[in-house]
């Protein structure tokens, strides 16, 4: 296969990107949302307490 | 579309979207590559680098796709002060830079082979390139003031301004001579590739544009996940009662 090295890296590159991308988004969004729901928790005990 | 514009809302199309959306970017993307590393042909002429347009081209007409996107929203948040529209942008905009991005170095890989070299100054490669830097300046507006507003504000500036870039890169193989090659895909006539390839390509785009579909719930999700968060320490920081002078740290 003439050339086989630059379409494997083309593809090689391609899914490192899409899949960092993908996985960054993805564990971003569990982040914040766990920082949302502990924020949320902790105004409740704050309002509970008082 | 001010109905849409309502975060409440969008977290309920996008909680239904996301699942089918992120089911056919695996369906198509699984399709695509099977068509374009194994069934689809060599090219006479190019041989078996043609397999590279499979990822390049797509991801130059999602390049141009999502700064289309960035430019509407970027408006929109102007003119109509939609919260979901500076939002949208500021999630969408490192998508945009990641198919850019893509779309370059496949390029290189491609005319490292076919042309001899890895880059030349020619008027596509080089208003693409340019795309590249507007979104790497709207990430960078976007972040660069600590009032969010001033920042999203600045951004949709560049975005629109940014805009005269998009025919420049699409009419720039005829506008000037380049060593790119005219458009084969998108002409007003038939287009110029045998269907056995150009099936491997469009199945390749539609996965590009359900993966961006899907990407782009995912970052606006998380977007309005942390104005919340900012909005709900706001509120509980007026809130907290002020802590005598000696129990503090």
């Amino acid at each position: 296969m003439t050339h086989a090295i630059y379409v494997w890296a083309s593809y090689g590159v391609a899914a490192a990107l899409l899949i960092g991308l993908l996985l960054a988004s993805w564990f971003g969004l569990r982040a914040r949302e766990a920082e949302l729901d502990a924020a949320g928790d902790g105004g409740r005990r704050r309002r509970n307490r008082s | 579309m001010h109905r849409f514009a309502n975060p409440a809302r969008f977290q309920r199309i996008a909680g239904a979207v996301l699942p089918w959306s992120a089911a056919a970017t695996v369906l198509l993307f699984a399709a695509g590559l099977w068509y374009a590393l194994l069934a689809s042909p060599p090219d006479y002429q190019q041989g078996e680098t043609v397999r590279i347009m499979y990822v390049h081209v797509p991801s130059a007409w999602m390049a141009m796709f999502v700064y289309a996107n960035l430019a509407i929203a970027g408006a929109v948040g102007l003119v109509w002060k939609h919260p979901l529209a500076d939002l949208a942008a500021k999630a969408i905009a490192p998508i945009g830079a990641t198919f850019t991005a893509l779309c370059l170095v496949t390029g290189s890989l491609w005319g490292q082979p076919m042309w001899g070299t890895w880059w030349v100054w020619d008027a596509r490669l080089t208003s693409v390139l340019i795309l590249f830097f507007l979104f790497l300046g709207h990430i960078a507006l976007t972040n660069a003031f600590d009032d969010a507003t001033r920042g999203s504000r600045a951004a949709a500036v560049l975005a629109l301004v940014g805009a005269v870039n998009l025919p420049i890169i699409k009419f720039s193989v005829d506008w000037w001579n380049t060593l790119h090659q005219p458009a084969s895909i998108t002409r007003l006539d038939a287009p110029a590739v045998d269907p056995s390839m150009l099936r491997p390509l469009l199945l390749m785009a539609l996965g590009f544009l359900f993966y961006f579909i899907t990407v782009a719930i995912l970052r606006i999700r998380a977007e309005i996940a942390a104005r919340k968060l900012r909005t709900l320490r706001l509120a509980q920081s007026i809130d907290a009662p002020a802590m005598p002078a000696g129990r503090r740290a």
